[in-house]
């Protein structure tokens, strides 16, 4: 048990942490709200529109995340690859490519078949 | 500050090698594989109407092709070892692995020209998958004559998961196999022309309750490996003789065993897993749901009997009573619940988890007859059922073309469609296991297997269960051609070049394989080493004594 003490301490402090900033945040920040405040946050200058009333993303971002996946998933194998690559040589060379062309693949299927046109 | 009390061994290696790849022993995969990818760029790149014959003939010969492979790679095998391992001994090539593979790819076949049938241009799979049931969207799809041609190569990615699934030589090789397997399948199963909602809610379902049985199994791993320092099968066999890595260790491998075990029991589809296999199976493309009823079945069973038989061949006592009381509730509880069904698709379901439960007897005999006799019922039942599937295919309501699922409509078949009716008679009577089918021989394979190690009670269980199930088939059969024709007789469409074949194909494994038993259990079912002289004739009933390690 004595083992967990140091996890256990961490894991309190850490929600005491976000506990007392809320509290602090919500007594004592001060409230000055304008437009671009009360928009949802997207990594855009202008959001997308939304329906009256708001609050719903439209699906049509499910694409976007398919496509974010693929990219991520492809850096994810790559750093690693990268670090070693003058051990692995040729070989990881030739393998990183097949598998980049793979990937490549999915997106390209993306692309003709209309995921990235918006409308 | 916290202090690591972990041996230097349990570090993982990190190697800068490159592997030893051996694309010949692969190629099978690889095959199967660069269909899938040439489906997709197929798929971006080829205009709508071309992509039909292109993507058949793809998968087809893509299958065939591996199938072949798969042969020569048998015969090419030495025929003193076990088999070989490659790829850091990640994939295992050895007799049951080819087996199994060989099995999938003819049963994948069979599916694909139930895949691949169309009437009058209409697919089994829906249009547009995106679209609303029943929307304006939807029509002018259907309309249009959209198809999915998607679907092919989503079935040759499902074909690789199954292959690699049953030829994984570790844990963490075997969960991508089986989310390679399962993904492209959740997506196929709501991909029904009919039907749509139901379709859409077996998806659904298949994939919620996949991917918390795979949580399971991920879990059962990081547990095992907590016990042996290890995912590799022959590490863990190891340590399970020698103690595992820490004292007292053992509540971790028995966690482990059990949770690896739910996770593969879900995939199996037994009693208390199976709740997703009805709802599935009725929702999903009836050629997408022979696919899963065959191959899936046959790819998590031969995983199945790697994972019990060497990962934890060492820890036979451990395990067997869990499996004990999963194959007879399996077979108790399924046969009870199948009696009472009237959906054809439904009933093979359930009939489906029962057989679950009788190859599971099997895997819980834990000895070599138990493995030669599992893999003969595999490959009898895969072929028996996609036969029976394909039968379900032929059969519409008379007014919108929808498959004709309820059973008082198939009365009087008999009559007006005999050979139909008899080709799914005797698929029924196999799979009842009546003699002359083989399922008679599939099913006194795995029975005997279980009492020659000592589980005669569970062998009782199951032949009295299949007694039960013997009723329910016997009555469909009584039903279709001594009953009268029903009010709302179906529509018996005519079996096409591709469906006949299937069923065809069918109706020749099932008599072959019950008539003339005897070259396929010598020549085909690799037989365990002839060195089993009295010194050896306890390692001779060894379970794992056909898989490489």
């Amino acid at each position: 048990m004595e083992l967990y003490t140091p996890i256990f301490v961490l894991g309190g402090i850490g929600a005491a942490f976000v506990i007392v900033s809320m509290i602090v945040g919500a007594i004592a920040g001060p409230k000055r709200y304008n437009r671009t405040k009360l928009q949802a946050y997207e990594c855009g200058i202008e959001p997308t529109p939304q329906p009256v009333g708001g609050g719903r993303f439209t699906i049509k971002y499910y694409l976007t995340a398919m496509l974010f996946i693929v990219f991520d998933i492809e850096v994810i194998f790559l750093v690693p690859w990268a670090v070693h690559l003058d051990a692995l040589g040729i070989f990881g060379l030739v393998v990183m490519i097949l598998f980049l062309v793979n990937v490549s693949i999915a997106y390209a299927y993306e692309w003709r078949r209309g995921g990235l046109e918006w409308n | 500050m916290i202090p690591l009390s972990l041996s230097e061994t349990t570090l993982p290696t990190v190697t800068t090698q490159a592997p030893d790849l051996d694309y010949w022993l692969l190629s099978p995969l690889l095959v199967v594989f660069a269909a899938g990818v040439i489906g997709v760029i197929v798929e971006a790149f080829v205009p709508a109407q071309r992509r039909y014959s292109i993507q058949t003939a793809l998968a087809m010969v893509a299958v065939g092709v591996a199938f072949v492979l798969t042969l020569v790679q048998v015969g090419a095998l030495p025929a003193d070892s076990a088999g070989l391992t490659l790829a850091f001994a990640t994939v295992v090539v050895d007799r049951p692995s080819l087996f199994f593979q060989g099995v999938i790819l003819a049963l994948a076949l069979a599916s694909l020209l139930l895949i691949a049938e169309r009437r009058d241009g209409e697919s089994a799979f829906t249009g547009q998958a995106a679209a609303v049931p029943g929307s304006e969207e939807e029509r002018a799809h259907v309309l249009a004559g959209s198809q999915h041609t998607e679907v092919y190569p989503l079935v040759m990615f499902a074909v690789l998961g199954m292959q690699l699934f049953t030829a994984a030589n570790d844990f963490l090789t075997m969960f991508i196999a089986l989310e390679v397997m399962s993904l492209p399948l959740y997506l196929l199963c709501g991909l029904a022309r009919r039907r749509r909602l139901f379709s859409q809610e077996a998806a659904l379902k298949y994939f919620l309750l996949g991917a918390f049985s795979s949580a399971f199994f991920l879990f059962g791993i990081a547990m095992v490996y907590g016990y042996a320092g290890a995912v590799e099968f022959a590490a863990v066999r190891a340590a399970g003789s020698s103690g595992g890595l820490i004292d007292g260790g053992e509540p971790l491998l028995l966690i482990g065993i059990a949770m690896i075990g739910v996770g593969m029991l879900f995939k199996v589809g037994t009693v208390p897993f199976h709740n997703w296999k009805p709802d599935v199976y009725q929702g999903a493309p009836t050629p997408i749901t022979a696919l899963m009823a065959s191959g899936t079945l046959v790819a998590a069973f031969g995983a199945m009997l790697r994972v019990f038989y060497v990962a934890f061949g060492t820890t036979v006592a451990q395990w067997r009573p869990m499996l004990w009381v999963v194959a007879i509730l399996t077979m108790v509880v399924a046969a009870v619940i199948a009696v009472t069904q009237r959906d054809i698709k439904r009933l093979l379901a359930y009939s489906s988890v029962v057989h679950a439960g009788f190859i599971l007897t099997a895997v819980v005999a834990a000895n070599a007859d138990g493995l030669t006799g599992a893999m003969f019922y595999l490959a009898a039942y895969g072929f028996t059922t996609v036969g029976a599937f394909a039968i379900v295919t032929l059969v519409r309501n008379p007014d919108n073309g929808a498959e004709a699922g309820d059973l008082t409509q198939w009365a009087g078949l008999g009559r007006t469609s005999p050979f139909l009716a008899a080709s799914l008679g005797l698929f029924l009577l196999a799979f009842a296991g009546i003699p002359l089918t083989s399922g008679f021989i599939g099913k006194f394979a795995v029975f005997e297997a279980a009492v020659a190690a000592g589980a005669t009670p569970l062998v009782v269980v199951g032949v009295l269960s299949s007694a039960v199930t013997a009723f329910f088939y016997v009555r469909i059969i009584v039903l279709m051609f001594f009953a009268e024709p029903a009010e709302n007789a179906p529509r018996v469409l005519k079996p096409g070049i591709l469906t006949g074949t299937t069923v065809g194909l069918g109706v020749a494994a099932t008599l072959l394989l019950g008539i003339l038993p005897g070259p396929v259990l010598e020549h085909v079912i690799p037989q365990p080493a002839a060195e089993t002289s009295e010194a050896v004739a306890a390692e001779h009933t060894a379970a794992d004594s056909l898989f490489a390690r």
